[in-house]
């Protein structure tokens, strides 16, 4: 869980500077200082069990086991992208890793990930499906409908709602009325549970008992991570909507270095290790980039292609 | 051959469909015991049960969307929207998720959903459950577009649109419901693309869809009167669409007359015209003529209703102003 929080904090970085250098076109969403939400939920899923993302959906996708020279590959535009450069960074999918796609509509996810449980459930395969949403997601209709339909049928889906309290630049305070997202559970009779989604052992252990009463026919769990994202919404985003200091508290509040910290206490991981740890991540992404950079763009007719199967 | 009616033959191509390939399921408001609004799903239900005939809660948003996963995730729904006009609510499901996922994945999903849902006005059902809005859908990259107008084509046509890999929107014409026609016992399969020629013809080429084929038939039919000989070309899919047999007509009568239901403004039909202008317009020898829903929404009111559909006289003025 460390290196896969570490991976995706360094591979964000990355993408970081290489857009502000004009190397990835379109947009970028950075997921720093998430990690540990899309990290624990994916560490209590099995490789074969579903999950949908969202615009900020690097991180979710390396914690699925997406892989890194693909994915810079496809923020480049290439060929040799996920998608053969005709999705980019929001949409992102690999559905052999059970990664059925970032998405570039707020809320899309929820009925998509709805799907899918309704598909394990039919096809009997023990599949489970978990959807990423924010909480700006949350107050669209594809929420509301999504979780009644999958508590009625009592699909094996979780709804994991990364709160990090803006859409965009809409506080949460000022677009819903309510503290917590998962008040929103009881009205679909389905368990709300509010977690420290900075604490990637909070999110696991949580993740990990919805997943568990889903597999085995209890039907779905909201689960409502409470974090914040250290950059604007998009890079480029002068985030004229908050103050230095909230960006700073959150930086205290990190999730990487809290579970490192942890670690290292429990004996787990030692300065060298993190050396190494770093060395070995800084390589891959290293390698991500030169892999990107080297591949070639897809040639203008193949525009043309994978339209219908 | 016997004869049943159209809601009866899509019944038998989802039947059949379910009992070949347990991937199949149908979802939808009421579609269950209850058996569609229009009676279309009534008895699969009780062969198939719930979890293969799905009532859904009204939330047409999720129906789609809920089709567009399990699709994705190895199953073959069938989902269907109770009038045409409420698919605007399911609309970003319609147009960013299933007509787009295949290809923003770079080729590496299949989406094989089919969505139901009828189409048309002559009920009195007003402008909320009366639209023929095809040409949404066939502007979208991604969707094929099906509009049957005999149960015959029906039947053919829904089951090649279930076994095809791509998301299919399925457009049944209300008023068809129960026309009758002369359907096999035995299977077939209409491919998805093939226009269909329903009346030979070497003065004048009409080409019809849905309902309107029917209309343009007692044309042609009162026309041969006054002796002109009509051929009545149904494209039966919209997308793809088979430019070739529209194109063949069209180079042996000289002559076309487009006719559909959906509104004049921006509709299929300007496609059609398009398309022969471009391929055939040497073999021309008069204008082409759209006959089409006039660009107001369905009204209530049954004069006024009929006034803006198109109707048989309104072909055969529009066919005798170029013959």
């Amino acid at each position: 869980m460390y290196i896969s929080m570490l991976r995706i904090r360094r591979f964000e970085e990355k993408v970081v500077e290489l857009f502000a250098q004009g190397k990835i076109p379109g947009f970028v969403h950075s997921y720093i200082g998430e990690e540990a939400v899309a990290v624990g939920a994916c560490s209590a899923l099995e490789p074969t069990d579903y999950i949908t993302s969202t615009h900020r959906g690097h991180g979710h996708l390396i914690a699925k086991g997406g892989d890194l020279k693909y994915m810079m590959a496809e923020l480049y535009g290439k060929k040799t992208g996920y998608c053969k450069g005709k999705g980019g960074s929001m949409h992102i999918a690999d559905v052999d890793l059970g990664i059925l796609g970032a998405n570039g509509i707020v809320g899309a996810g929820l009925p998509i990930a709805t799907g899918a449980a309704l598909s394990s459930y039919l096809q009997k395969n023990g599949r489970v499906a978990l959807c990423f949403f924010s909480d700006g997601a949350s107050n669209r209709g594809t929420f509301h409908e999504s979780l009644n339909m999958a508590s009625i049928w009592k699909l094996p889906v979780i709804f994991l709602c990364e709160n990090n309290m803006y859409g965009i630049s809409m506080p949460q305070r000022k677009g819903m009325a309510i503290d917590d997202v998962a008040d929103r559970a009881s009205a679909y009779g389905m368990p709300g549970i509010v977690i420290d989604g900075n604490d990637v052992i909070a999110v696991y252990e949580a993740v990990k008992e919805a997943v568990n009463k889903a597999r085995s026919g209890g039907g779905p769990t909201l689960i409502e991570a409470k974090t914040a994202r250290w950059r604007g919404h998009f890079e480029g985003d002068p985030q004229t909507y908050r103050t230095q200091d909230e960006i700073e508290e959150w930086k205290k509040k990190c999730p990487i270095r809290r579970f490192q910290e942890r670690l290292i206490k429990a004996g787990i991981l030692s300065e060298a290790k993190i050396r190494d740890i770093e060395e070995m991540i800084a390589r891959e992404v290293e390698e991500a980039v030169r892999f990107a950079e080297n591949s070639p763009y897809p040639e203008p007719e193949e525009a043309l292609e994978d339209v219908y199967a | 051959m016997r004869e049943i009616t159209y809601a009866e033959a899509i019944r038998e191509a989802l039947r059949e469909e379910m009992k070949r390939d347990d991937k199949v399921y149908i979802c939808g408001e009421d579609v269950g015991r209850f058996g569609g609004c229009f009676g279309v799903t009534k008895g699969l239900w009780e062969e198939f049960g719930d979890d293969r005939v799905r009532d859904t809660p009204i939330s047409e948003t999720a129906i789609i969307g809920s089709a567009v996963g399990a699709a994705a995730t190895g199953m073959r729904p069938v989902a269907e929207i109770m009038f045409c006009d409420f698919m605007g609510v399911a609309m970003d499901e319609i147009t960013n998720q299933a007509a787009k996922m295949r290809y923003m994945f770079g080729g590496k999903v299949k989406l094989p959903m089919v969505i139901r849902t009828p189409v048309g006005g002559g009920l009195s059902a007003a402008a909320q459950h009366s639209q023929s809005l095809e040409a949404w859908f066939t502007h979208l990259p991604g969707l094929k577009v099906v509009m049957p107008s005999t149960p015959y084509d029906a039947k053919g046509l829904l089951k090649a649109s279930i076994r095809d890999d791509n998301p299919v929107v399925f457009l049944e014409h209300k008023m068809l419901y129960g026309f009758k026609g002369p359907v096999p016992e035995e299977e077939y399969i209409i491919p998805l693309g093939v226009a269909d020629i329903k009346r030979e013809g070497k003065d004048l080429t009409i080409i019809a869809t849905s309902l309107m084929v029917h209309k343009a038939l007692d044309a042609a039919s009162i026309l041969e009167k006054d002796g002109f000989s009509v051929e009545v070309v149904d494209p039966r899919t919209l997308y793809p669409l088979d430019e070739e047999k529209i194109l063949a007509s069209v180079r042996k009568t000289h002559r076309a007359v487009v006719v559909h239901e959906a509104v004049e403004r921006n509709g299929f039909g300007g496609e059609i015209v398009s398309i022969i202008m471009e391929k055939a317009f040497e073999y021309l020898d008069a204008p082409v003529k759209r006959v089409c829903g006039k660009n107001v929404p369905i009204p209530f009111s049954p004069p006024l209703e009929r006034f803006v559909i198109p109707q048989v006289e309104d072909i055969i003025k529009a066919a005798k102003s170029i013959l």
